[in-house]
């Protein structure tokens, strides 16, 4: 365990801000699930901007900005550019900021009759058709994967900045996690569909541990084969009905899952016709 | 000369979610009070539908991040009803210590992080742990445990994996829930000198005539099953619930507000409307405890609700340490079933009080309809009926005096504006007219 280092001055503390979009507020919760270390972090770094945790709101420019959460309105579309502006390094944090998220499900959808579903007076509604990433917008510096982020990934990258070096946050698959943690495959031995050979690394491979397959939070891992593993498990006897919600969900938008999940759905739309 | 003023709250802080509050005063008369939300809307109704009914628990979780609970317990309940399934003892208990995870977790993040500070003139709960180090590090340990409890059963604390329609992926084993004995055991008794501390605080003499609204359920403080109960009397079955409480649209938010369908009037879910009608069936120590906070129940103070979370943080570790210790595993974890078209509703009290989700599914289990009522949204009304009557007794101050108090006012309802959206910013608008 290392030595806590001393606070610096508040005058060279980095000044941190937190911003939000459309989102459930869990990846920024994360921040305050840092129980045993939210006080020491409060300490390294001046929280200049946070409306979940202080009514203390302080103008930029900020140091690091972590933003949660898709863009889905005008409004926000703009905002985004004045967080980028106030920024020194922008920080997505979570699937809907780095992909989307769940909320992005709406790309693939009629935007004027998902109004009409969720709201007696539409016309009372500003939002955008889409919910895309923040990268899609203004330059990202660095992203947090998962839904939600792992908190102790947070806690490096505040760590990171604050000693000003690099953020270490691997890129591997699930796949490799559940082998180091000595969990049975559940695609081998149940023949669960299980995303973890393409998932981003990160959760710590906890749906396998408690007999599921990974459903992707994490988002895509570094050069996934998504095609390879989809036509596995559709000769094994998954049908595209289970496989196209299994990639279309919490980072459905991001870019290599989108890109098989629109495939499988082509492919079962082309075989429908004939 | 009257002047008329707008005050606003451009953005609440120590809130989940976004949203602002509007006054417009004409002189001392209060012309209009509006607790907008501006969260942007996810449509989580609308692409619920065609999915799995199995992914219902994952996608409804992604709603709010410090509930995602009881969304899914919530969801499950509602689909179970669809499919007929009737969970084992086994399953109901653990669920219930699911959910006493959370009730620990969401109540002492906003006791201590969101709501305390509001008593001390602090901007955060960690400005606050500069004035009480012991209180604020406390509090902070009873977070963690009720986040511990749900790694233990869910996977994680935020959007837990193991919560399936039919009962759990895997039923935990008796050694993990063992391990949590001693911190909930030193937990209890943390969070019942947490409680005393809440207790002595200075709150406003703000007394309501509240219609309060929370499950009630004959055996137990009711969590996951019972009839929606009111403190003016009698009690509707939840499957009659959307006859009695209906949902409606106004401009000014991008959350559906709710009332009661007979006369439109407000009225108040939450924890201290389960202590008002539930207290008897509270936990020993946390029964007990109630007789001795210094309030004379039924507590019609929205500020007290502080004291209610507390107690039933003290329940929560009663109930989780019983469950825990009487454990044993089970099988199967997950009660089978077949698909078949249907509809089911459920509500459950999430942390900030009763949540009901209705869904209706095919034969192949797509869903295809999904209405969700979560408490924030059923809160609106009463929120904004309570500042007309608090506003008169802080506008003397200037502008930035009264915005402050009102939200104050508003965070005592713990809103979750990230839940209702399907919250806060206040304005006041001041103009000089002859």
């Amino acid at each position: 365990m290392s030595t806590p280092r001393q606070p610096r001055s508040p005058s060279v503390r980095p000044r941190l801000a937190v911003f939000k979009f459309a989102s459930c507020d869990g990846c920024q919760l994360s921040l305050l699930d840092c129980e045993d270390e939210l006080l020491a972090v409060a300490g390294a770094v001046d929280i200049a901007y946070f409306l979940e945790a202080t009514s203390r709101i302080e103008p930029g420019p900020y140091d690091v900005a972590l933003v949660e959460g898709s863009i889905t309105t005008p409004h926000d579309a703009d905002r985004i550019q004045e967080v980028r502006r106030q920024s020194k390094y922008l920080i997505t944090i979570g699937a809907c900021a780095t992909a989307g998220g769940i909320q992005s499900l709406k790309n693939w959808a009629d935007h004027e009759e998902f109004l009409q579903c969720v709201y007696a007076r539409p016309e009372f509604i500003s939002t955008l058709a889409t919910s895309t990433a923040i990268a899609d917008y203004v330059p990202v510096d660095f992203e947090l994967r998962g839904c939600p982020i792992n908190r102790h990934q947070l806690v490096e990258t505040i760590g990171a900045l604050v000693h000003r070096r690099r953020p270490r946050t691997p890129r591997h698959s699930v796949c490799l996690d559940c082998k180091r943690r000595g969990t049975v495959c559940v695609e081998v031995a149940q023949g669960i569909p299980c995303l973890g050979p393409i998932t981003h690394t990160g959760c710590g491979a906890i749906c396998p541990s408690y007999d599921r397959g990974c459903y992707g939070c994490f988002g895509p891992a570094a050069q996934p084969n998504c095609n390879a593993l989809t036509d596995h498990y559709a000769v094994t006897g998954s049908s595209h009905e289970q496989l196209v919600p299994l990639l279309r969900n919490f980072n459905a938008a991001a870019p290599e899952f989108q890109a098989a999940g629109d495939r499988l759905a082509s492919a079962s739309s082309t075989e429908g016709q004939t | 000369m009257s002047s008329s003023r707008t005050i606003k709250v451009e953005a609440l802080t120590r809130v989940e979610g976004e949203g602002g509050l509007y006054v417009r005063l004409e002189g001392n008369h209060i012309e209009d009070v509006k607790l907008s939300i501006y969260e942007p809307p996810r449509f989580f109704e609308a692409f619920l539908r065609g999915r799995p009914l199995e992914e219902v628990p994952d996608i409804t979780a992604r709603i709010c991040g410090i509930c995602p609970i009881a969304y899914q317990m919530s969801s499950v309940h509602a689909l179970e009803a669809a499919l007929g399934v009737t969970i084992s003892p086994e399953i109901r208990r653990l669920r219930r210590l699911l959910y006493c995870g959370e009730w620990i977790e969401s109540h002492a993040l906003h006791m201590h992080l969101l709501h305390a500070p509001d008593f001390f003139g602090v901007d955060s709960g960690i400005d606050l742990a500069e004035r009480f180090p012991e209180e604020v590090t406390r509090g902070l340990r009873l977070k963690k445990h009720g986040n511990e409890l749900l790694e233990v059963l869910g996977g994680r604390a935020i959007h837990p994996i193991n919560i399936a329609v039919g009962g759990f992926y895997k039923a935990p084993r008796k050694d993990d829930l063992l391990k949590l004995l001693p911190d909930f055991e030193w937990g209890l008794q943390a969070a019942i000198a947490t409680t005393r501390w809440v207790a002595t605080l200075d709150f406003p003499d703000f007394t309501r005539d509240y219609d309060m609204v929370a499950l009630q359920h004959p055996d137990e403080y009711a969590m996951n099953e019972g009839h929606v109960a009111s403190t003016r009397g009698g009690t509707v079955a939840v499957i009659d619930y959307e006859q009695a409480y209906e949902e409606f649209h106004v401009e000014h938010s991008t959350a559906l507000h709710s009332r009661r369908a007979e006369d439109h009037a407000s009225y108040h879910v939450g924890p201290l409307a389960r202590i008002n009608l539930n207290r008897e069936q509270l936990f020993p120590a946390a029964r007990k405890l109630a007789d001795e906070v210094g309030i004379d129940w039924p507590c019609r103070n929205p500020f007290q609700a502080i004291v209610a979370r507390g107690l039933e943080v003290v329940h929560a570790y009663e109930e989780a340490i019983s469950i825990i210790r009487d454990y044993k595993p089970f099988a199967p974890a997950r009660i089978p079933y077949d698909y078949q078209a249907s509809s089911g509703c459920a509500a459950t009290e999430a942390p900030r009080g009763l949540i009901y989700h209705r869904y209706e599914i095919d034969g192949a289990g797509r869903i295809t309809f999904a209405k969700i009522v979560p408490p924030t949204s059923q809160n609106q009304q009463q929120i904004e009926a309570d500042l007309r009557d608090w506003l008169p007794r802080v506008l003397n101050g200037d502008d930035d005096q009264t915005a402050m108090e009102c939200e104050r006012l508003v965070r005592c309802y713990d809103p979750c504006i990230s839940c209702s959206t399907h919250f806060l910013k206040l304005t006041v608008d001041r103009q000089e007219s002859t």
